[in-house]
């Protein structure tokens, strides 16, 4: 992997975007140490609102135009208390706190599950303070319902939103200490500089900034405005950091719900129902299973029979154990085939008015199939239900709604309940639904005491959450070497977007008849997809089928535009033949915008497109614009019957079936506009090529009768190694706009387009239905429905 | 209640329970040894991979019944103490080239390297193969793959030098 040589921030004032050498606006908070916050959400550039006391925000950022009318939230939650923390001083401020002993902490209002806002925030304080990363401690905020929509993980926004505020609050810090070292030191701050820790003084003197820490501190909150450095200053944002938490993952430290001891909290599973939505109707044997060795509680939730027990593995024998007679789910009658059936009939026209007599038209309706979250941790959640107060340890991307809908839950108000938001084992838009921690209260509170709750595997393939099943239906007219119109309707079954903006009053919104669709899925539709090229007439338009609650639904590491994407660059490639025009230089000669064809020129050269490639091999290519920034991936895939039979059983034993085409290299550029950690943003791009080459070739689940055939990690094929590249290069682009863009879904797009076009080319076929295998016969059989999750294997030691 | 006993990490350990409970929770529950984690519970994701006698083995799919007193288990919390250092050769390795993202996997990952490598060098083969690193069946739903290839490369030549 490499980062461009020129990938140095050098982004100084002036540039379009960039930070310049304005004045930011922040506070010096009141407390024993030195403590500096700035606000999240608002122009910290502007006075009135940046540093303004109390007062609401005065943008929201991201929330749509018009809320539609609410339902009568008093029923939930107070209007008035949300009001009040909205008004309170410290509304959406985030600090950055100095310690005595010459460190400083930051509490991160957003869930680390893999994406690395640990170590880039922590890079944007050491930026501002001059501090070294290791002497920088960052954890996770439990949930601040004050911070109203700031507390929401998702859509791939940390760094966008908490680049500026972060910056601003570590300035702050490093000028409120510079200001105590002078009057300790008896000079002008002009006279002093920073490093590492340090204060300096043009006379020699040298103080520790621990040594200032309570010199610094204030007895009342005040605001306060700093002067941020030119971005060719920066020393650290800009330049590869390893993970701050590294030590922790490769010594098996790292703490992940599960690992947190919460005193008398017992291993807590649940028995579920055989489809999606069944409920349970009687329980034959629970006294039996409550008997069984281990088991110290059996209880019946809204959403299945729980069972508590000394061990995790005494839950999953008393799971297998119990005799449940269950009621019907909610798509009991459908299958693959019917919803395929019903998307394509939901599809909406195509509005291209009619065509000269000569124009070629190319027609290609294109199915993804579902795919799932299943991050390797799976559902977790501890909750501790007392009968004034409840706490929760999971990791959230919604803390704040979990906290208002537990209080909701529970008849408390909102701040007896603690949230704490632990470190996740991946996330992948799972964690903004709240499934784990509501059926943990709502177990605690049954049986009166804290509960560890775990999901299993095969819980997660076939009660989780799956993105919708879809079809792309694309139409373009060429005539005389001119694209004439580029037309793409996007049919979906609903996405879930019931955890609102990740507060409770997006959330009822968002639940509200049509308002699911209107606000939010047509909204981050039509704000996310796009036709880069000068195609003449073009429109992408989204249709939904079925409620947002029909399936358990959601995004999976990227809404629309790994589907949208893939179908549009299959066709462009459609479309590049028709003319007898070569995909790189078809997409050179038609792209309407200089970043997404410096992507595009950099993969084709590092990639050298066009080399000669063996038959049944082949190159594609693709681009992707989204989150303020440009990728593209250049692909070469191995599709000659050696590979593509290559038995799975030599890879995993006892599995039938064949591994696919290997995609052998990849080459991937990234333009995020300012990359806060190249080194972190590859490994972002890393994770977005695997899942693309996933979703391109092997990974799906499969619908049957209203459940999910699905139930292993070997009957989901989610990349493994046997299907890794060779070769794979990651560029980072020189800074462009100067500003963060998002990074962790932008990688799947792109790739899984060129693993397409790539397959297309490589075959001759072009492929319909996504991944490609989806159609093909079954390589597992599926475990029973019935216990709902199959026995661990009893295998012999090795001697 | 049956007493179990076997060594972990180096040193012998009681525990009283069934005997049929599967080894990973005698030793997250039970022990509160937490390095090997929970993926799926049915020997596929190869999350908890832990060494039994210097071998790759699932903890989640066997019963502790069935080890023997004299048995070794080292998890990721022992295996630094197998070769005396602070850190094991294929951990440096890791850090080197910043492997983790969630970590989730790690621990197993690292443990599956470890053997792999072992076994390779036993049987004097001392250069790892895309053939050997295509058999690794752990998932890491991160993506970082590639990556791990990087370092088992890298830990290899360490751990012969």
């Amino acid at each position: 992997m490499s980062v461009d040589d020129r990938a140095r921030p050098d982004v100084g004032m002036g540039q379009p975007g960039g930070i310049t050498r304005r004045r930011f606006f922040g506070y010096l908070i009141a407390a024993p140490t030195l403590v500096t916050a700035a606000r999240l959400g608002i122009d910290l550039t502007d006075p009135s609102s940046a540093a303004a006391l109390p007062g609401l925000p005065s943008a929201l950022p991201g929330l749509p135009s018009a809320l539609p009318s609410l339902p009568s939230p008093s029923d939930l939650v107070d209007l008035n208390d949300i009001l009040t923390y909205a008004a309170d001083p410290t509304a959406n401020l985030i600090a950055v706190i100095i310690n005595p002993n010459g460190t400083a902490s930051f509490a991160l209002p957003r869930d680390e599950s893999g994406q690395g806002i640990t170590t880039s925030s922590a890079m944007l304080i050491a930026e501002g303070l001059d501090l070294p990363l290791s002497k920088i401690n960052i954890s996770l905020a439990a949930a601040r319902p004050e911070l109203l929509f700031n507390q929401f993980t998702g859509g791939s926004n940390t760094t966008i939103a908490t680049y500026t505020p972060i910056l601003v609050a570590a300035a702050l810090a490093r000028q409120a200490l510079l200001e105590a070292a002078a009057i300790e030191l008896g000079e002008e701050v002009t006279d002093l500089t920073t490093s590492a820790g340090f204060v300096y003084s043009s006379s020699g003197a040298k103080l520790s900034y621990g040594s200032l820490a309570t010199k610094a501190a204030v007895m009342t909150t005040s605001a306060a405005s700093v002067t941020l450095k030119p971005s060719s200053d920066y020393t650290i944002i800009g330049t590869p950091q390893k993970r701050i938490d590294a030590l922790a993952a490769v010594t098996g430290t790292k703490q992940y719900t599960l690992d947190v001891v919460v005193p008398g909290a017992m291993p807590t599973m649940i028995c579920r129902a055989p489809t999606i939505n069944g409920t349970v109707v009687s329980v034959q044997n629970a006294a039996a299973v409550q008997a069984m060795p281990g088991i110290t509680n059996v209880v019946t939730i809204s959403t299945g029979v729980a069972v508590v027990g000394q061990t995790f593995g005494q839950c999953i024998d008393a799971v297998i154990a119990l005799d449940v007679t269950w009621g019907p789910g909610s798509v009991d009658d459908l299958s693959d085939a019917d919803v395929q059936a019903a998307l394509v009939a939901a599809e909406l026209p195509f509005t291209v008015p009619t065509l000269p007599i000569l124009a070629q038209t190319i027609d290609v309706d294109f199915t993804f199939w579902w795919k799932c979250n299943s991050a390797l941790e799976p559902q977790t959640a501890i909750a501790d239900v007392q009968s004034d107060s409840c706490q929760i340890w999971s990791s959230m991307q919604t803390p704040i709604l979990v906290a208002e809908s537990v209080a909701a839950y529970l008849g408390l108000p909102v701040d007896a309940v603690t949230c704490n938001v632990t470190e996740g084992g991946g996330a992948f838009g799972r964690r903004m639904f709240n499934n784990a921690p509501m059926e943990a209260v709502e177990i605690s509170q049954a049986v009166g005491m804290p509960v560890k709750l775990m999901w299993h595997r095969t819980d997660e393939f076939r009660y989780g959450r799956v993105h919708p099943a879809c079809t792309d239906h694309v139409q373009a007219n060429l005539l005389l070497g001119e694209v004439l119109s580029f037309e793409q309707r996007h049919t979906g079954v609903s996405t879930d977007y019931t955890q609102g903006f990740g507060e409770i009053l997006t959330s009822l919104a968002a639940q509200l008849p049509d308002q699911n669709f209107l606000e939010y899925s047509n909204t981050i539709f039509e704000t996310t997809v796009n036709i880069p090229y000068n195609f003449g007439i073009t429109s992408q338009l989204l249709a939904e089928i079925y409620d947002y609650d029909t399936f358990h639904s959601g995004s999976v590491r990227n809404l629309y535009n790994p589907d949208v994407v893939c179908a549009r660059e299959l066709i462009v490639d459609q479309i590049a033949n028709a003319m007898n025009i070569d995909p790189y230089t078809f997409r050179s000669q038609y792209l309407n915008d200089s970043r997404a064809l410096a992507v595009l020129d950099k993969v084709a050269t590092v990639g050298k497109w066009g080399r000669k490639m063996k038959p049944h091999t082949a190159q594609g290519i693709a681009v992707h614009s989204e989150y303020h920034g440009r990728v593209a991936a250049l692909v070469e895939i191995d599709c000659t019957p050696t590979t593509t039979n290559r038995p799975l059983d030599s890879c995993i034993p006892d599995v039938t079936g064949t591994t696919g085409p290997r995609v052998t290299k990849v080459v991937f550029a990234v333009d995020v506009g300012l990359a806060i950690n190249p080194l972190g943003l590859q490994a972002q791009m890393m994770g977005g090529i695997m899942d693309g080459i996933g979703e391109a070739l092997t990974t799906s689940l499969h619908l049957q009768d209203g459940a999910w055939l699905e139930g292993s990690w070997d009957n989901y094929f989610y990349t493994r190694q046997w299907d890794v590249p060779f070769e794979l290069d990651i560029i980072v682009m020189p800074p462009t706009t100067g500003d963060p863009g998002g990074a962790g879904e932008f990688g799947v797009a792109a790739s899984k387009a060129a693993v397409a076009c790539a397959y297309a080319r490589a075959t001759g076929t072009l492929p319909t239905s996504f991944p490609i295998n989806h159609n093909e016969p079954l390589q597992f059989t599926p475990f029973p429905y019935v216990p709902p999750i199959p026995q661990s294997p009893d295998l012999q030691p090795p001697a | 209640m049956p007493n179990q006993t076997f060594i972990l990490n180096g040193q012998q350990v009681n525990v009283d329970c069934d005997d049929d409970i599967r080894l990973l929770w005698v030793l997250r529950d039970l022990l509160g040894v937490t390095g090997p984690k929970y993926g799926c519970g049915l020997n596929v994701c190869k999350a908890c991979t832990s060494h039994c006698n210097g071998q790759a083995f699932n903890p989640c799919s066997v019963e502790v019944g069935n080890l023997q007193p004299t048995d070794e288990i080292t998890t990721i919390e022992g295996l630094p103490a197998t070769v005396g250092k602070a850190l094991h050769p294929m951990q440096e390795a890791w850090l080197k080239v910043d492997v983790p993202q969630c970590g989730y996997c790690q621990p197993g990952q690292i443990m599956t390297a470890v053997a792999l490598v072992n076994q390779l060098l036993a049987a004097g083969i001392s250069t790892i193969t895309d053939a050997d690193l295509d058999s690794i069946a752990n998932v890491c739903r991160c993506g970082t793959y590639y990556r791990i290839r990087e370092a088992i490369r890298d830990g290899a030549k360490a751990m012969q030098s």
